[in-house]
C-alpha cells in the first residue's frame, strides 16, 4: 500500500509541471497585462515595472526561474499587492476556505447520505421521488443563484441569519455552508441511492434476509459499507471542487478565503497569484482524490487486490 | 443527528450583540467609525498605490504638507503650519509645525519630504503617480533619467523649512499637495525594510509601519478589515473626536447595502442603482448624493476614418440625447455634461454647449461625406451592466438619428485598457476623476501625446492655451484660458462628454460634520460621532 501511495505521489511531479507550464503560457497569451491601468503609466515606468517583476526576460527563462524558486517554496511577489508574497496571501485565506469546505462537505455528506438512504429503501414511492426530485433541483441550481436566494429569505425577509462575514457574527457560517454544500449533497444523495439499490439486490443481502436479520442491521452493517462506495470515490473530487468553487460563496458572503484571490488574480492579471492558486488547487485535487482512493480501498478489499490505487 | 448538532454548534460559535443595539450604535459610543471601503487595498505605500480605497486609508495614516479642506475644496495647514509664495509664484517655502511627529515619536523634518519626493521620482520605484510632482523644477527630467543629480531638482530642506521651486507658476500647487502621492514616508523605516526603490519593501507591514497621520495602524486582516486608532502624538490630536476607524473591504455593493441596513457600518460607499429611488423615499437622511469631480464620456479614436473628421464627430455628439440617458437610464441625479471639466457654480463654470439636435446632426453627417452603408463602427466598453445600457441607448440614437450602424463590444477590464492604450478601438466609453480640484487635472489629459489622451487628437492652439493657463497666477485669467481651451475641445470633440458623475452613498446619521464635496474627501479628524 505504501509503495502504491508513493508511486501516486510521484505522478504529482509531471502533473504539476504541466499545469505550471500551461498556466504560464495561457496567462502570458491573454490580452491585457498586470500594469495596464486607467491612468496610463509612461513606457519608461512600464519598462521598470517589467524589470522589477522579471517580465522583461524571454518566457522560457521566466518559467525556468519560476520553477527554480517554486521548488524552494518561493512563489514570488504578488503583482497586485506589492510587498506581499503569494504564499503569504494564500496562507492568509486558506484556513478559512478549508473550514468552509469542511463544514460544507459534512453538511453535504449528512444530507446526501440520509436522503439517498431513505430513497433507496423506498424505491418508486413518494419517499424516493420527493428527495430525488429535490436533489435534481439542488444539482441544477448553481451557488451563485442559491446564495442570493438564501440571503433574501433568511437574511432580508426573515432577518434570522447574518449575510456577511465568517466568524464575526452568530450564525454567519450557516448560509455559506448550505450554499456551498447543497449541490454536493444532491450528488451524494443520488450516488447513495444508486449504490444502495445495487447492493440491496445482491445475493448476500438476500442471504442475510433469509437468516432473519433485522432490516436495520442488514442496511447499516451489510449494505451501507458497499452502498456508499460511490460516495467515497467521489469524496476526493468533491472536496477539491468545494475548495476551488468556494470563490463564488466567498464573494457572495464576503468571506476572506483563498478562493477570492483565485478569481481576483485572473481579473487583475496578477501572474504569480494565478500560478500560486492554480498550483494549490491542483495539489489539493490530487491529494483528495488519493485520500478518497485509499479510504475506498479500505472499505472494498477487491480494490486493494486489483490495485485500486493505480 | 449528533453530527449535525455539533456542526450547528460550530457554525454558531460567536458572541451575540448587546441589548438589541446594532454594531453601529455600540461603536458610535466608543467613537469608532465603521466604513465600507470597496475592494481590499493593494497596499498602504503612498508612492506605489493608485486607488480610491487606498486613499481613504492613507487619509487616516499619513499627512502631507497641507490638508484638504472639505468645506471649500481648499487647503488647511498640515505638517506645514505656514507657507509663503514668492511674487512670481515660483518658490514655495513651507514652515514646519514643530509638533508634527511620526508615530515613533520623531519629529517630521523637511528632509523627510526631500527623501520622500526623491523616492517617488526615482525611476526605479516605478511609481505611477510620479507625474503629480512634474510641476517642480527638473522633477520630470529626474524621473525620466535625463537628469541624474537630485540636487538639481527644485526641492531643498533649509533649517526647519522646505523650499520648493517650480518649473512654472502653478497656482494649484497647494491643491496637488493634498494628493497622497505627495505625502511623506519615514526614511529610516523605508531604508530598514527594503530600501528607497524596492517595490517589495516591508515597511508597510503592521509591525513596521511608521506614519504621521491622525491615526495609527492597529491591525490588518486581508480581505476582512483594517483597523486604525487615534494617534496620540498627532499634532492636532486634541481636536480629533474619532477614537478609531475600521475599514471593511466589501466589493459587493449588495452585501455592503445589506450590512448598512442591518447597522453593521456607518458608511456604505456605494448604493445599488435599483435601490436609490427607494432610499430617497424611505431613508432620505441617510442617502447622500452630491456632485463628483468626474466626467463620463466617449473617447473617439481620431486616427481612424471617419472619426478623424470633426464634422462626423459633431454629428455623433449632436445626435445624443443626454437628458434621456441621465433621466431614464442612470436615475442617480447625475448632471448632463456640457463641458469636459465638471462645472462648479462657485469657481470654474465654462459656457460651452453640447446640444441634442438631430436635424443639425444629420447636416454635419452630410458635411462629413460619410456613407452610412459602410462597415459599422465599434463602441468598446468594459463589461458592466451600466456601461451596456448607455451604449445600447447611444447605439439606438445613432441608428435612428443618423442611420449609423454601430456594433457594441464588451471586454474584460484589462483587455479594454490594453485595446485603448494600443489605439485598437473606434469609440470607447471612458471616465475620468480629477486628482485635485483644478480644471487642469482634466484638460491636461488632452494635450498632444499625453499618455491618457489615447484619442490621437492634437491641437496646437489647445496645447498653447493650456500651457499659458498653467503658469497664470490670476485665477480669473487662468479660468478664462481654461475656458478657451475647453471651447476648442468641445468644438473638435475628440471626446464626447455625456454626464458629470454623482457620488451616491449611504451615511449613518450618527456621523457628524460630514461635508459633501466634489472630491468626496473628508479627513477623519474633522468628523465626530453621536
Amino acid at each position: 500500500m505504501i509503495q502504491l501511495i508513493f508511486r501516486r505521489l510521484l505522478t504529482y511531479i509531471p502533473v504539476l509541471l504541466v499545469v505550471i507550464i500551461i498556466t504560464f503560457l495561457m496567462i502570458h497569451a491573454a490580452p491585457g497585462g498586470p500594469f495596464d491601468a486607467e491612468r496610463v503609466a509612461s513606457p519608461e515606468i512600464i519598462e521598470k515595472l517589467n524589470e522589477a517583476y522579471n517580465l522583461d526576460k524571454p518566457i522560457h527563462i521566466q518559467i525556468y526561474n519560476y520553477l527554480l524558486n517554486a521548488l524552494q517554496g518561493d512563489f514570488g511577489p504578488s503583482f497586485k499587492y506589492p510587498g506581499r508574497s503569494v504564499s503569504e496571501l494564500i496562507m492568509s485565506g486558506l484556513p478559512t476556505t478549508i473550514e468552509l469546505a469542511f463544514y460544507s462537505i459534512v453538511f453535504a455528506i449528512f444530507l446526501g447520505l440520509m436522503s439517498g438512504l431513505i430513497a433507496s429503501l423506498n424505491p418508486g414511492k413518494l419517499l424516493d421521488i420527493v428527495p430525488m426530485s429535490i436533489s435534481l433541483l439542488g444539482i441544477c441550481i448553481p451557488s451563485i443563484i442559491l446564495g442570493p436566494i438564501l440571503v433574501l429569505i433568511f437574511g432580508i425577509w426573515y432577518e434570522v441569519l447574518p449575510v456577511y462575514g465568517w466568524g464575526d457574527n452568530p450564525g454567519d457560517k450557516i448560509l455559506p455552508t448550505i450554499t456551498l454544500g447543497t449541490a454536493y449533497a444532491a450528488i451524494f444523495a443520488r450516488l447513495t441511492r444508486g449504490g444502495m439499490l445495487e447492493i440491496l439486490g445482491q445475493d448476500f443481502i438476500r442471504t442475510a434476509r433469509a437468516k432473519g436479520l433485522s432490516e436495520t442491521r442488514i442496511v447499516v452493517v451489510h449494505a451501507l459499507r458497499g452502498g456508499i462506495l460511490p460516495v467515497i470515490s467521489f469524496l476526493g473530487p468533491a472536496i477539491a471542487g468545494l475548495l476551488a468553487g468556494s470563490f463564488v460563496v466567498e464573494t457572495i458572503f464576503q468571506i476572506n478565503g483563498v478562493g477570492r484571490f483565485y478569481v481576483q488574480a485572473a481579473f487583475n492579471r496578477d501572474y504569480t497569484m494565478i500560478l500560486g492558486t492554480s498550483i494549490l488547487f491542483t495539489f489539493m485535487t490530487l491529494t483528495f482524490v488519493l485520500i478518497s482512493d485509499i479510504i475506498a480501498s479500505f472499505l472494498n478489499p477487491t480494490l486493494r487486490d486489483s490495485g485500486g490505487l493505480e | 443527528m449528533r453530527i449535525l448538532f455539533i456542526l450547528l454548534l460550530f457554525l454558531l460559535n460567536c458572541s451575540g450583540s448587546e441589548d438589541g443595539k446594532t454594531k453601529v450604535d455600540i461603536f458610535s459610543e466608543k467613537g469608532i467609525l465603521l466604513l465600507g471601503n470597496g475592494t481590499e487595498p493593494s497596499g498602504i505605500d503612498p508612492h506605489i498605490v493608485t486607488g480610491v480605497p487606498e486613499h481613504k486609508i492613507l487619509l487616516a495614516l499619513l499627512e502631507g504638507l497641507v490638508v484638504f479642506n472639505p468645506k471649500n475644496n481648499g487647503v488647511l495647514p498640515g505638517v506645514a503650519s505656514d507657507w509663503t509664495i514668492s511674487n512670481d509664484g515660483l518658490v514655495y517655502t513651507f514652515i514646519f509645525n514643530p509638533n508634527a511627529r511620526w508615530t515613533n515619536g520623531e519629529k517630521v523634518q523637511p528632509s523627510d519630504f526631500v527623501y520622500s519626493w526623491k523616492r517617488i521620482l526615482s525611476p526605479d520605484l516605478g511609481a505611477q503617480y510620479a507625474d503629480m510632482l512634474y510641476v517642480i523644477k527638473n522633477a520630470e527630467k529626474f524621473h525620466k533619467g535625463i537628469e541624474n543629480d537630485f540636487n538639481k531638482v527644485g526641492i531643498s530642506a533649509i533649517d526647519n523649512q522646505l523650499v520648493i521651486t517650480l518649473e512654472n507658476a502653478t497656482p494649484y500647487f497647494l491643491n496637488i499637495l493634498t494628493h497622497y502621492s505627495t505625502w511623506p514616508v519615514h526614511p529610516e523605516t523605508v531604508e530598514k525594510f527594503g530600501g528607497m526603490t524596492n517595490r517589495n519593501n516591508q515597511w508597510t507591514r503592521l509591525e513596521n509601519f511608521v506614519g504621521n497621520g491622525p491615526f495609527k495602524l492597529v491591525s490588518w486582516e486581508i480581505n476582512k478589515s483594517l483597523k486604525v486608532s487615534r494617534n496620540e502624538l498627532y499634532w492636532g490630536n486634541s481636536s480629533n473626536k474619532i477614537n478609531g476607524i475600521e475599514f471593511f473591504p466589501i466589493d459587493n455593493e449588495l452585501t455592503q447595502d445589506r450590512l448598512f441596513r442591518s447597522g453593521g457600518i456607518h458608511l456604505a460607499n456605494t448604493v445599488p442603482t435599483e435601490k436609490i429611488k427607494r432610499y430617497r423615499e424611505e431613508r432620505p437622511n441617510q442617502l447622500i448624493e452630491h456632485n463628483y469631480f468626474g466626467t463620463y464620456y466617449y473617447r473617439i479614436n481620431t486616427r481612424k476614418y471617419p472619426l478623424n473628421n470633426a464634422n462626423f464627430r459633431k454629428a455623433l455628439s449632436l445626435s445624443i440625447d443626454r437628458d434621456l440617458i441621465v433621466k431614464s437610464i442612470l436615475k442617480g441625479n447625475q448632471k448632463v455634461s456640457y463641458s469636459f471639466t465638471p462645472p462648479d457654480d462657485k469657481s470654474y463654470n465654462p459656457k460651452t454647449e453640447l446640444k441634442f439636435d438631430p436635424v443639425k446632426a444629420k447636416l454635419f453627417l452630410e458635411y462629413s461625406g460619410y456613407d452610412t452603408s459602410n462597415a459599422p463602427l465599434e463602441v468598446l466598453y468594459n463589461t458592466s451592466e451600466g456601461h451596456q445600457k448607455i451604449a445600447q441607448a447611444i447605439q439606438e440614437m445613432w441608428k435612428n438619428n443618423l442611420g449609423l450602424n454601430v456594433v457594441l463590444t464588451n471586454v474584460d477590464w484589462k483587455v479594454y485598457l490594453e485595446r485603448e492604450t494600443l489605439g485598437e478601438f473606434d469609440i470607447s466609453r471612458a471616465g475620468w476623476i480629477g486628482d485635485y480640484p483644478d480644471p487642469f487635472t482634466f484638460l491636461d489629459m488632452m494635450v498632444t501625446d499625453r499618455g491618457n489622451n489615447k484619442t490621437g487628437w492634437s491641437n496646437y492652439e489647445f496645447d498653447k492655451t493650456l500651457k499659458d493657463a498653467s503658469s497664470e497666477i490670476s485665477t480669473q485669467k487662468r479660468y478664462e484660458l481654461y475656458e478657451k481651451a475647453e471651447k476648442i475641445l468641445i468644438d473638435e470633440l475628440p471626446v464626447i462628454p455625456l454626464y458629470t458623475y454623482t457620488r451616491t452613498y449611504l451615511l449613518s446619521e450618527r456621523v457628524k460634520n460630514w461635508q459633501n464635496n466634489i472630491l468626496d474627501t473628508n479627513p477623519y479628524q474633522f468628523l465626530s460621532l453621536e
